[in-house]
């Protein structure tokens, strides 16, 4: 019963409702989209910066260095991230301002985008930094230890072995913290951001098609979902190379 | 290659080659456990010494000291007459003093270890050229045809472009030979080489150790291999808990073994 009115809706106006071009919401909703994707790979990125200075860090660093990544790690997995981008989104620019008009400089503007990339590239360089600390630890010590006996300096060390070495191991967990990043641009909707859940929200909110606009929201995150696996597939099976092939589940 | 073992005609090392290593009192404290205790060792070019001893008298960590793998709690190391420069680290042992020294003369010792640790990610001539390359500045292109002399050498020119996972644990550990010559080592520094091949693939290696032997390569060999020693050896080293028990000509060691312990342990690997 129900079903068939939500249907009969959907049909009728469901074209109409996601065109591309004015008075239909389609345009809004890929502009949203591409938003979203945008600030995902700017936080997917610094979070992998992040995450692989605070690895190399923790695993050897100084007792100070590995202390603060300690705090840092610690912290901001212990905090709702919600709550983390309302503080970088409005507290962190506020105090950048406070400190540059005392030093006599004038106030800054923080772009939206940017500060919703250092809100969850902050987020994703706690857990990157775990991710990699962990894949750094499956390496075996002998493929390190090699590349030492042969007079590798500790950059050439990390540039040629360690990290691709680690690579393999690493890829499941990022690929999770990259699913995470660009599903967790949905929370920048309440900082006002223009990404995919705002747009929805938007255009669903004008028009009262909630479901159209929420399950085209969906199916869009889900199609980014899709592709990305495709793509992590590729870059899993190249990170393998070298590696015996192993049984896979299905 | 052949598997079985020939008799290798021993060239004469003269008494006025240059000193090649030179260890002078090592002590290596692991924590509360005293692994080597106050050893002294020295080859000269075209030495092959052999390091023999039961399991735990410290000859790995001797072996591993020489490139600082391990940092000495004190002692003196010589590497091609350059003295490894140590401080104290804070904690009653050392560190190296100087990076840049160690890594100089890292890059030109060869290391082959017991278990094998090509770089898996790397096909066998990547890892071959990847020392040359990337530590010692050769062009990829002569490296490329000098690691392809080396891998023919070795019997595994046709496998250059598989990875390791790939290779049996014998050509795996000719590969690594063939990473550690392409480094030109002044001194090759065999870690157990054949500790972790199954018997059958032990004779190929040891193949081509031989080999290396018999043209006058200067190497340190940490071996289990009693007979392939007293073959390819100019001096035999006897490692006793953490003591050089007894050393001289292989004939003398193990044809008439002075020390008790030494006697023992003949027997016992027979």
């Amino acid at each position: 019963m129900t079903d068939s009115v939500f249907l009969s809706l959907a049909q009728t106006s469901m074209f109409e409702l996601l065109a591309p071009t004015p008075p239909g919401w389609g345009g809004n909703l890929v502009r949203g989209f591409i938003n979203s994707i945008g600030i995902g790979v700017g936080a997917f990125a610094l979070g992998l910066v992040i995450g692989i200075g605070g690895a190399f860090g923790k695993l050897y660093g100084g007792p100070v260095r590995r202390d603060l990544l300690q705090v840092y790690t610690t912290l901001i997995r212990a905090v709702p991230e919600l709550v983390l981008i309302l503080l970088i989104y409005f507290a962190v620019p506020d105090l950048i301002n406070r400190l540059l008009e005392t030093l006599g400089y004038g106030r800054i503007d923080v772009s939206g985008p940017m500060a919703g990339i250092v809100a969850l590239g902050f987020v994703q360089g706690a857990y990157a930094t775990e991710v990699l600390r962990g894949a750094i630890l499956a390496v075996p010590q002998g493929q390190i230890e090699a590349g030492r006996a042969f007079g590798m300096n500790p950059r050439m060390l990390m540039r040629r072995i360690t990290l691709p070495a680690m690579l393999p191991f690493a890829i499941p967990g990022l690929a999770n913290l990259w699913l995470v990043a660009f599903k967790g641009t949905a929370l920048l909707a309440v900082v006002g951001f223009n990404e995919l859940t705002l747009e929805t929200r938007q255009a669903a909110g004008t028009t009262k098609a909630y479901f159209t606009f929420f399950m085209a929201a969906g199916v869009l995150y889900l199609l980014l979902t899709l592709i990305s696996n495709v793509l992590i597939g590729r870059v899993e099976h190249w990170a393998r190379r070298g590696r015996q092939p192993i049984a896979e589940s299905r | 290659m052949t598997a079985t073992i020939m008799a290798i005609p021993r060239h004469a090392v003269t008494d006025t080659a240059a000193e090649a290593i030179h260890v002078e009192d090592l002590h290596k404290k692991f924590g509360a456990l005293h692994v080597l205790k106050g050893v002294s060792l020295s080859a000269r070019d075209g030495d092959v010494v052999a390091i023999i001893g039961g399991s735990g008298s410290g000859k790995s960590t001797l072996l591993r000291c020489i490139n600082c793998l391990e940092n000495p709690t004190s002692g003196v190391i010589r590497v091609n007459g350059e003295e490894i420069r140590l401080k104290p680290d804070g904690n009653g042992s050392t560190l190296p003093a100087d990076r840049k020294q160690i890594e100089r003369v890292r890059s030109r010792l060869g290391m082959v270890f017991q278990s094998f640790n090509l770089w898996t990610h790397m096909t066998l001539i990547e890892n071959v050229i990847e020392v040359p390359v990337h530590v010692l500045g050769v062009k990829r292109e002569m490296a490329i045809i000098e690691a392809e002399k080396l891998l023919a050498r070795v019997g595994l020119l046709e496998k250059r472009h598989v990875y390791p996972a790939f290779l049996s644990g014998g050509q795996q550990q000719r590969g690594a030979i063939a990473r550690a010559l392409a480094v030109q080592p002044r001194v090759m520094l065999f870690d157990e080489p054949t500790s972790s091949l199954d018997p059958e693939l032990i004779g190929e290696v040891l193949g081509v150790i031989g080999d290396l032997a018999r043209e006058g390569r200067t190497m340190i060999l940490v071996t289990h291999e009693m007979k392939f020693a007293r073959e390819v050896a100019t001096r035999v080293v006897f490692l006793h808990e953490g003591r050089v028990e007894e050393e001289g000509p292989p004939d003398a060691i193990f044809g008439s073994p002075k020390s008790e312990r030494l006697q023992q342990f003949i027997r016992r690997v027979g």
